[in-house]
């Protein structure tokens, strides 16, 4: 009861200074199942509009799969709603064991555990296997969890330039008088859709003895020739020490991640890492659900090869049209617009043309960097694309920024 | 003194290809999220390293190194200077 006006202003004064800034987050409902067309209410109370989602990291588009849902609905039925406990009292059943093992084959590793969500692996990760004698070594640009992670560990931190590999070498040589050296990177960089040169770290790792720490979750499924994440596409599977990767994303969508490889730091995590030993185990339908994922992707390239095909597809769009984006060759295909506002204003007329994507800006994204993030999808076809093509020329025209290079786009909005 | 900061934080932290990051002595390098509390352990090795001091832990937080002039006294302190 002890919540006088004067705390309630100087709450509601940090969620003002948040509108004031633009970085108030506002959810939109949705009114169907997740996928390549969606219903959606924004804002709040108005009618629904069907639009082409492009914002979804359903990549395989197996989030709403027949055989995903039916596996749920039988796990439902056979194993239960929930299990009322953390894994090690009573909160492990036969399929979450199952799960583990699927994903240790799927990911060339030694071992697995599963987490309640990704952000939940990197957060216990770090603090089970390091300590103070240790250092971690991260790309600048890892994602928030995994940054969350390193603080609630104690071992020393030190970051290199992103994927700048001379950098690295550097503060590998700095760190010599170290216990373990670990270098921390993603696969797929989330904001950028840009690789990690993984090759190129596991040969730094090996000349310097040091571990290598990837999270794969942009990457897991469909990343690699057969899926199985950057460590395939740079042809060093079974030479990653711990990969992190999510059921979140393209792994059916629903949640849960993992720590996978080396025996020992896996088992570490088991009796350590507070995520797994404080939080609840991960619910049947959606253990089963995720080893139906599994079946599905180890019977058939067939989905990541259309996602590869959608990917070209509409980064050429992209680019014939004129707009400016990142060069790579990921499904997230950032479309840059430098200047903040412009990326709400666009992200905005986009959605009242029928496509529904986000504008990221600073603090998301480096200043001045802001960008429609656009991500792409197996249950894509192409006429939904040529119709989201359609609408971004449309939109881009509006804003007369087609053709015009970085310089001219800040010459005319700002940075 | 100034100079020499300077340049150690352009080489470890800007990156290669980036023009646009203006850089002097009053920028703000911790707030702007030019430095993150992650990196500013090298920045810290390195002041301890090049002027042969030790800087505790305590005294190397984001306000006391969110600029150059700030890390300019920080340093000269210990220098038993100023």
């Amino acid at each position: 009861m002890a919540y006088p006006g004067s705390l309630r202003e100087s709450f509601e004064a940090q969620l003002n200074s948040i509108r004031d800034q633009g970085l108030y987050k506002e959810e939109r409902f949705i009114h169907s199942p997740q996928s390549a067309n969606i219903r959606v209410e924004f804002p709040a109370g108005a009618a629904l509009r069907s639009v082409v989602n492009l914002c979804a990291n359903n990549y395989l588009g197996l989030s709403s799969h027949t055989e995903v849902i039916e596996a749920a609905h039988k796990a439902l039925e056979e194993r239960g709603y929930g299990l009322s406990s953390v894994r090690f009292i009573c909160g492990t059943q036969d399929i979450h064991r199952e799960l583990e093992k699927g994903l240790s084959e799927f990911l060339d590793t030694e071992d697995t555990i599963l987490f309640p969500s990704c952000m939940d692996a990197n957060a216990g990760v770090f603090e089970a296997i390091l300590g103070p004698e240790d250092v971690i070594i991260s790309d600048r640009l890892v994602h928030a969890s995994i940054v969350d992670g390193i603080r609630l560990c104690k071992a020393l931190t030190d970051t290199y330039k992103h994927s700048n590999m001379q950098h690295l070498e550097q503060k590998l040589e700095e760190h010599r008088d170290k216990r373990v050296r670990m270098i921390v990177t993603d696969g797929v960089f989330s904001m950028d859709g840009d690789l990690a040169p993984l090759d190129q770290i596991c040969d730094l790792a090996a000349k310097h003895d040091a571990l290598v720490f990837l999270d794969d979750s942009h990457a897991s499924g469909f990343i690699g020739k057969t899926g199985r994440g950057t460590p395939e596409h740079f042809g060093v599977k079974g030479k990653i020490d711990v990969i992190t990767t999510t059921l979140g994303k393209a792994l059916g969508g629903a949640s849960g991640g993992c720590v996978s490889g080396r025996r020992e730091l896996v088992e570490l995590c088991r009796q350590r890492a507070r995520p797994y030993l404080f939080s609840n185990t991960m619910a049947p339908p959606l253990v089963a659900g995720a080893l139906k994922v599994l079946e599905i992707l180890n019977r058939s390239t067939e989905r990541r090869d259309r996602l590869e095909e959608n990917t070209k597809f509409w980064r050429k769009g992209l680019t014939d049209a004129g707009f400016v984006i990142k060069q790579g060759e990921s499904p997230i295909v950032p479309v840059m617009l430098f200047n903040a506002k412009l990326s709400q204003d666009f992200a905005r007329n986009l959605y009242d043309e029928g496509v529904y994507v986000i504008g990221f800006f600073f603090p998301v994204v480096p200043q001045g960097q802001a960008r429609i993030r656009t991500q792409l999808s197996a249950d894509h076809d192409v006429s939904m694309l040529e119709r989201a093509l359609e609408a971004f020329k449309k939109v881009g025209d509006n804003f007369g920024i087609l053709g015009l290079d970085k310089k001219g786009i800040v010459a005319k909005f700002g940075m | 003194m100034e100079a020499v900061i300077l340049e150690y934080i352009r080489n470890e932290y800007l990156e290669d290809d980036d023009e646009d990051t203006e850089l002097d002595e009053n920028t703000p390098l911790i707030s702007s999220g030019i430095v993150d509390s992650f990196s500013m352990v090298s920045l810290k090795r390195f002041l301890e390293k090049k002027y042969n001091i030790t800087i505790p832990d305590e005294e190397a937080s984001a306000e006391a190194f969110d600029t150059v002039r700030n890390i300019v006294s920080v340093v000269k302190k210990h220098q038993g200077g100023e």
